[in-house]
């Protein structure tokens, strides 16, 4: 073989020798991150062997594949909370095996802690802190070191400055990892930890309490008192305190290689400095522990951990991050829920039901979608039918029961949910032992409760069905046939002024005329607001009355029927030659606008969800503005159905696409700036960005006013409303100090409600005027109970 | 192995489809609309939409129809805003129940005029041309059965 052949041939090998390498190393790293994150998984082998054999692999790969190592550890750590005492073994066994490698983990998770309270990331540092804990119990990290940490975690609390929901955070983290660490602490280190608690107890006293009554969803505290978060979990901590810090819930694979890993040199902490506060920062909002069953609701078997046990605490948690984890897949997170590790030892549906109650009345907002609830609870009723629905029946039984001082969000979403519940089961519910409620006020939240189940319910199948269902005792609570009423039918329009104009006008739309015949046909109506003298009335409320009558009469049929009906009148390509109807009658004028509202309530009053879907069509279409609505829900006309559900589905919808118009203005701007600026240097993927011109300076001024004209609408419609929540709040409360009677009506408690419920739906968008709002409206002088509701939406964030 | 997920493409293909398998899935993958299926004759737009809008803001429903009597035929198209909003339907309303039916939601590749009305022979949907179960919600027995005339004379237990 020539010379040159052959060094052609040794290059050809090793560059495939090479690639080999990359392919081979790529696969051990996957398999060791498939190791690592599987440990602690079912095995045919114990937990023991399964570490010990692991930390010896990894002990062998720590040279080549030491930083993916690292970093798979490290991710371990926070993302899989409930292994923490399996990784903090398994790092245990490698500082023992490898000091260096156990001093690297140690810096990596500081680093790790470090920008996780930079970001805000409240929920891995704890995770992080937690670790550091138990490390301790692996003779990883010295107890001095990290005694240094959580004392200087604790000292944000002496920060004035700051606000007090940033100190929670810090305080909240610190006590959340005792569980782990505190037997640890008092057998070694006892007066420090004395120190410690003492330190957190001051700080505990001291703390303000403004922002609870907003977060209970029960204003009573019986049967159970419903707690602080902080609260609970201090008295928790207090009572595993009292149990000389035994707990019984967390496994500790660590204890069985206590004689390895206590021949370990320590690691210290590397000192932390906490990351100022910033305005910027945002903090979780604080919470109240929901609270419904305590251990005699339980049957005989296993007993419910008591509201104050640290059992509670862990076993609560460890569902609540079940739900974080699996909650967009409802199959397998039912099946993970009940499989629960120690299912046996709880009562597991109970405390399932509990959690998964206790999010969907999660309090300002649930943080995923209620119905995620709902088909969860089916989900699980279809995994488990022996024990699940009647677990579930008793929850709604103790929620009838206390429904009385419910919270008004926790209150509609409880009939926004049992009615959907019901639907998947047929409508089957004991209503008999509800007829009791038959009795009371009207208004009354068990009353209320079931006329707005009942409405619902016929939502999501028919009336006759929901009457047929219910026990007769209830009859008075069947909602009204969901018909309309047409002024001017056959019978009735020869009576009315402009009867004869509407039937014409019926026979001219029925026969597809267009805009401008119809026009034509309403032109003929006198206007009632002329007045003898030379000026134009702005607008003829008659021809609005009878225009709105007769198109919502012929699309009476379907909700699909009278949107066509309405857009057939907006302006289109097709008919742009022919008047805009709407623009003519209406236009931008509030008080024609208000005639159509009252107008359509007119016909479709027995309706309730047509006029819930009327309103969204009238805004989507620019035909009514958001501020007429909310003016027209606080009008004279609506006082009859004020506190009834519907009312602040209108609302509150209408606030949102108001929230939803200014998010994607504002979306645009940010894109324009960014694409006028240069490229985003991560933004690869977009052929379609390329293609498109680059904003100039001027189009993007444009789009600024445009978002700016709009975030005036949006302030606008919120100092609307809570003006008029102020306005009739004030009214009411005045009247009945000068009658001398008890302002405590359920009227009044509705309405309170209604106002708490704004700020609460809506806070991130109201926080932005929230200046706005204490300049002018809540104001020192308001009275207390209208002011209450202000202050707790502010003390979320203080 | 990787586990199937909620919001997964199902096996449907739509043969009318205007364009080749790939452009319809990739349609599908980003699509805002579902297709409802086993919907009783008898369930309203009203009732759709209280349900459906419990994921996201409805832009439109169109409910399936008989092509020559023009009544509901028990499928409907569900259009949202968005397709996360279409997402959450896929993943918290398939499979459970509307009027004490269990419905079925799947990917489709966007609504367009026609496509509204059953494709089987006698006018209704395909699936209840061949079927020889007893549905009252939706028309009775199947129709090749009603037409060969082979009823029991009861009803299956």
């Amino acid at each position: 073989m020539s010379r040159r052949k052959f060094d052609e041939m040794s290059d050809y090998d090793s560059s495939r020798d090479r690639k080999r390498r990359r392919t081979d190393a790529v696969e051990i790293e996957d398999r060791l991150e498939s190791l690592i994150i599987r440990v602690g998984e079912k095995s045919t082998s114990s937990l023991e062997s399964n570490l010990e054999g692991l930390a010896s692999v990894l002990e062998a790969d720590i040279n080549n594949y030491k930083s993916k190592i690292l970093k798979i550890l490290s991710d371990c750590a926070v993302t899989m909370p409930e292994k923490t005492t399996i990784y903090t073994t398994l790092v245990g066994l490698l500082n023992a095996k490898n000091y260096n490698f156990g001093g690297e983990f140690v810096d990596m998770m500081a680093k790790k802690l470090k920008e996780a309270l930079k970001a805000c990331m409240w929920r891995t540092a704890r995770y992080v802190l937690r670790f550091f804990s138990d490390m301790v119990n692996c003779h990883v990290i010295s107890t001095n070191s990290l005694l240094q940490l959580l004392h200087t975690l604790l000292d944000t609390a002496r920060d004035d400055n700051s606000p007090q929901v940033r100190s929670d955070a810090y305080v909240y983290a610190v006590l959340s990892c005792l569980p782990w660490v505190g037997r640890e602490l008092y057998e070694k280190k006892e007066q420090d930890l004395e120190r410690l608690l003492k330190h957190i107890e001051i700080y505990i006293r001291k703390r303000t309490r403004k922002h609870v009554p907003g977060l209970r969803v029960w204003r009573s505290d019986r049967p159970h008192p419903q707690e602080e978060y902080l609260d609970c979990l201090w008295a928790q901590i207090c009572k595993l305190r009292a149990d000389m810090w035994q707990e019984k819930h967390i496994a500790r694979p660590y204890v069985a290689f206590d004689s390895i890993l206590c021949e370990a040199l320590q690691h210290n902490i590397p000192p932390l400095t906490v990351p100022p506060h910033h305005p910027d920062n945002t903090y979780t909002f604080p919470w109240v522990v929901f609270r419904l069953f305590d251990y005699t609701d339980c049957p005989e078997g296993p007993v419910l951990p008591g509201a104050h046990s640290i059992e509670r605490y862990l076993i609560e948690e460890h569902l609540h991050n079940i739900l974080r984890e699996h909650h967009t897949e409802r199959k397998q997170c039912a099946a993970v829920l009940l499989d629960f590790p120690l299912k046996h030892k709880i009562p597991l549906e109970y405390m399932i039901v509990e959690v998964v109650l206790a999010e969907l009345f999660h309090l300002p907002t649930p943080k995923y979608l209620e119905i995620c609830f709902g088909s969860l609870l089916i989900e699980l009723c279809k995994l488990q039918p022996a024990t699940m629905p009647q677990v579930l029946a008793q929850a709604v039984e103790l929620l009838y029961d206390r429904i009385d001082t419910m919270n008004v969000c926790c209150h509609d979403r409880f009939v926004s949910w049992f009615s959907y519940h019901l639907s998947n089961f047929q409508f089957k519910w004991s209503w008999d032992d509800w007829l009791d409620a038959a009795q009371l006020d009207p208004m009354h939240p068990r009353a209320k409760f079931i006329i707005e189940v009942l409405q619902r319910s016929m939502r999501l199948s028919y009336h006759q069905r929901i009457a047929e269902v219910v026990p007769e005792q209830f009859d008075c609570f069947v909602p009204a046939k969901p018909e309309h009423i047409f002024k001017y039918g056959a019978e009735t329009a020869p009576e009315m002024e402009g009867g004869e104009v509407a039937q014409r006008l019926e026979a001219c739309i029925r026969a597809k005329g267009n805009p401008t015949e119809v026009l034509q046909i309403l032109r003929e109506l006198p206007n009632p607001l002329r007045d003898g003298t030379e000026d134009e009335p702005s607008f003829n409320p008659l021809q609005v009355q009878i225009f709105t009558q007769v198109l919502l009469h012929l699309g009476s049929k379907s909700f699909s029927h009278s949107f066509a009906g309405i857009t057939k009148f907006l302006k289109t390509s097709q008919n742009s030659c022919h008047p805009q109807l709407f623009e003519v009658l209406v236009g931008p004028n509030e008080e024609a606008q208000m005639v159509l509202l009252r107008e359509m309530y007119e016909v479709w009053a027995k309706h309730q969800q047509m006029l819930v879907m009327l309103t969204d069509k009238l805004l989507r279409s620019h035909i009514a503005s958001c501020a007429t609505v909310a003016n027209w829900i606080f009008s004279k006309e609506m006082q009859h159905d004020f506190t009834r559900s519907y009312i602040w589905e209108i609302l509150h919808g209408t606030i949102r696409k108001m929230n939803k118009h200014v998010a994607r203005l504002q979306k645009e701007v940010n894109e324009a700036r960014e694409r006028h600026s240069g490229r985003d240097s991560d933004d690869s993927s977009s052929d379609e960005e390329d293609s498109r011109p680059r904003p100039t300076e001027e189009e993007i001024e444009r789009m600024e006013e445009k978002l700016e004209a709009v975030q005036a609408d949006q302030k606008n419609l919120f100092l609307i409303i809570f003006q008029r929540f102020i306005m009739i709040l004030s009214e009411h409360l005045v009247r009945c100090d000068t009658d001398g009677r008890d302002f405590n009506t359920h009227w009044y408690r509705w309405t309170i409600g209604r106002l708490q419920e704004i700020f609460m739906l809506h806070n991130t968008q109201v926080e932005r005027y929230s200046q706005t709002l204490s300049t002018l409206l809540f104001t020192q002088d308001l009275d207390p109970h209208i002011l209450d509701a202000f202050n707790q939406f502010v003390a979320l964030r203080s | 192995m990787s586990s199937s997920s909620a919001v997964d493409l199902g096996s449907y293909r739509d043969q009318h489809f205007k364009g080749s398998r790939h452009e319809q899935e990739r349609k599908l993958k980003m699509s805002s609309t579902l297709y409802v299926g086993n919907l009783s004759f008898f369930t309203t737009e009203e009732q759709l939409y209280e349900l459906f809008g419990r994921t996201g803001d409805l832009k439109r429903i169109v409910i399936g129809l008989d092509k020559f009597k023009k009544t509901p035929c028990g499928f409907c198209f569900v259009e949202y805003h968005t397709h996360d909003d279409a997402e959450m339907c896929m993943r918290y309303i398939n499979g459970t129940r509307l009027d004490d039916r269990i419905i079925r939601t799947d990917w489709d590749a966007g609504f367009i005029e026609g496509r509204q009305y059953g494709r089987g022979k006698t006018g209704g949907q395909v699936r209840d041309e061949y079927r020889t179960d007893y549905d009252s919600g939706r028309g009775g027995y199947g129709k090749i059965v009603q037409q060969k005339n082979i009823l029991p004379s009861s009803l299956p237990s």
